[in-house]
């Protein structure tokens, strides 16, 4: 007999508390591979399903180096050897006046790092995800708040988890085809 | 999280109203762009702000075939409308960021009902703005000149040019902006996919949503992202107006060449938009209902905002009248003399008056909760925030070092059509935006419930 394969299971929660609480009793019991799904930002959620790994500041920090580097660089290389002009007898190179154009670049390429790192790492555009095959999933923009066991986790198994999902008090409990 | 549990309990008007809950703040919210029928009023506004963009495109069309003689500057006032619009519109822009990236790091919850729209009116007025300095150049097909691009001419832009600086600090600018409106739009948009039942509208959503599902990674690196945009976007704010005053400090007229005029700059931007904020949102809290989220605490708040800010411009105004005395500069001493007496003096005590005697009234707590007042104050903040910017364009510029360049400026009806007709586009934007996207940031709401706290 075939069965389709399966993405995970999950669990439906009423509270941010009740899913926290959860997250954390799902990686105690040992599972590790797990993900929670919130309508708004909840402080503590990404360490509890296991998250630790926040490489946004890190990418940011490289696209605002590599902005005012090149900012600077452009301006020096332009007026000094490229172009050079005499403006008032100024030295070609001003650096006093190139300040701004490098601080408006360094701003620029940091803020494109952060939003397109950020989306990168999330994955994200991503039009179709296994999670919106559960119907009641599009709470998860709304009011309630879910958590899922992945099907590749060593532990996963379709009734042991179920079971263990249900003893921490989750709702409409469903197995998430891939 | 406490301190927003704080800010509920402290204040006698609250942030947002009690009885929420997650689910009805979300149907609050998305039911305007969804369920609710379109009105009358809606298209009837609309349809003038509509008109007013036309009349604006056909100014610029005439402008193209014409040119900027069609406009009243002349020399010595080579400086006129375009370059007084630029500054009061980008002015505008600031205080959506001020709203959205400084009240984030400081840590201001009330920012969260009313910071969506005022991101979207700096994005607006940053295009309205964007507009001017291009047909300004005279010929703007060539407009992108002053891009450092490599080139066929073996030409490149002057880096030592407050100009210069001026464009990559505007677009800078609203590219930040877009970004930071967008980022916060994802979460909401994708609110707005799941809820609508209309197949294109949930196609048109889940496309703009890129997909979002809330998950707690995703959430970690995005509120990453949105702190560190804040981060970035705050000292850029303070630099755009910064670069924009240098324009004219650079310079060596009198009435521009002062060293106030990067902190002034900024106070009066600020001042500005936040008159701007109120003038949208009184409207649109009434109409569609918001009191419960736009809260007379919003309100009030705007307003001590905007009392502080202008008394910082007064103090401005102050130190310009003093260094004009006190340099013993006689074209400074001059300049400030014309100002009182020369042919814009009227021109000049209106923008006193509009800047710094009606204002005064917001320190009556009465007159600061009432929405009308606060309406009207805000229109004349506006106007006299305009006043300034014409006074430092023109009036410095008509009185040339020798009395043979003198002159005056009288702007064309061109200038008036282009002027109004951005007003136009600004508010059609405006009117397009509460229509098919959430003014109000929902997921940023629901954190402020006293549910969204996470209890040991």
């Amino acid at each position: 007999m075939k069965r389709t394969p399966m993405y995970g299971m999950m669990a439906e929660f009423d509270s941010p508390t009740a899913l926290v609480a959860a997250a954390h009793r799902t990686h105690e019991a040992g599972y590790q591979k797990v993900d929670a799904y919130s309508p708004f930002p909840i402080e503590g959620l990404a360490e509890a399903v296991g998250f630790h790994k926040n490489r946004v500041p890190l990418v940011t920090l490289i696209g605002g180096l590599v902005g005012g580097l090149s900012g600077y660089l452009l301006q020096y290389w332009i007026s000094t050897s490229s172009y050079p002009v005499n403006v008032g007898g100024k030295p070609y190179h001003s650096w006093p006046a190139f300040i701004i154009v490098t601080f408006e670049m360094t701003i620029l390429f940091a803020g494109i790092s952060a939003v397109f790192g950020m989306l990168a790492l999330n994955g994200l555009p991503m039009p179709y995800h296994p999670v919106f095959n559960v119907p009641r999933f599009a709470f998860a923009t709304k009011d309630r708040f879910f958590l899922i066991v992945f099907a590749s986790d060593p532990k996963y198994s379709p009734a042991e988890t179920r079971r263990f999902l249900e003893s921490l008090g989750g709702q409409a409990i469903s197995e998430v085809p891939d | 999280m406490d301190h927003q549990q704080e800010s509920t309990t402290n204040n006698q008007t609250p942030v947002i109203e009690p009885g929420y809950t997650f689910g009805t703040v979300t149907d609050k919210i998305s039911s305007i762009v969804l369920t609710r029928p379109t009105s009358s009023g809606w298209f009837v506004g609309f349809g003038v702000a509509f008109l007013l963009t036309m009349m604006m495109l056909y100014a610029i069309g005439y402008l193209f075939v014409k040119g900027v003689g069609i406009w009243g500057v002349t020399i010595p006032i080579g400086w006129g409308f375009a370059i007084i619009n630029f500054v009061w519109w980008i002015g505008i822009g600031h205080a959506g960021t001020l709203i959205s990236a400084i009240l984030l790091l400081l840590r201001q919850s009330w920012r969260n009902s009313i910071n969506r729209f005022a991101e979207a009116m700096t994005l607006f007025a940053v295009s309205a703005a964007g507009i001017f300095p291009l047909i300004h150049v005279g010929r703007p097909w060539l407009a992108y000149w002053l891009f450092p691009y490599p080139n066929s001419m073996g030409v490149w832009p002057q880096f030592r040019s407050p100009l210069i600086w001026d464009v990559f600090a505007v677009s800078t600018y609203a590219t930040i902006s877009l970004l930071f409106w967008f980022v916060g739009l994802v979460p909401d948009l994708a609110t707005l996919r799941d809820r609508s039942t209309n197949r294109a509208a949930k196609i048109v959503y889940g496309m703009l949503a890129l997909g979002w599902r809330g998950s707690a990674r995703h959430w970690d690196r995005y509120e990453t992202a949105y702190l560190l945009l804040a981060g970035l976007a705050t000292p850029l704010v303070l630099s755009v107006h910064t670069v924009v005053s240098f324009d004219f400090a650079v310079g060596i007229v009198p009435g521009w060449h002062t060293t106030i005029f990067p902190p002034y700059f900024v106070a009066g931007a600020i001042y500005s938009g936040f008159a701007m904020v109120l003038m949208l949102a009184i409207p649109i809290r009434k109409l569609y209902g918001l009191e419960d989220f736009i809260t007379e605490l919003h309100l009030q708040n705007a307003a001590k905002v905007m009392l502080a800010t202008g008394l910082i411009v007064g103090y401005g105004y102050i130190i310009e009248a003093f260094m004009g005395w006190y340099s013993g500069n006689r074209y400074d001493a001059f300049t400030l003399w014309n100002r009182l007496h020369g042919p814009y003096k009227w021109e000049y005590y209106a923008l006193l008056i509009c800047n710094i005697v009606i204002p005064q009234v917001l320190w009556i707590k009465k007159l600061r909760s009432s929405p009308i007042a606060l309406f009207f104050v805000s229109l004349v903040v506006l106007v006299g925030m305009w006043l300034e910017r014409f006074i430092i364009v023109v009036v410095s510029l008509h009185r040339d070092f020798l009395t043979s360049s003198w002159g005056m400026y009288y702007p064309t009806r061109w200038d008036w059509m282009t002027y109004i007709g951005t007003i136009g586009m600004f508010l059609a934007a405006m009117f397009l935006f509460v229509r098919i996207l959430p003014m109000i940031s929902i997921f940023e709401m629901r954190t402020l419930l006293p549910e969204a706290e996470v209890k040991e």
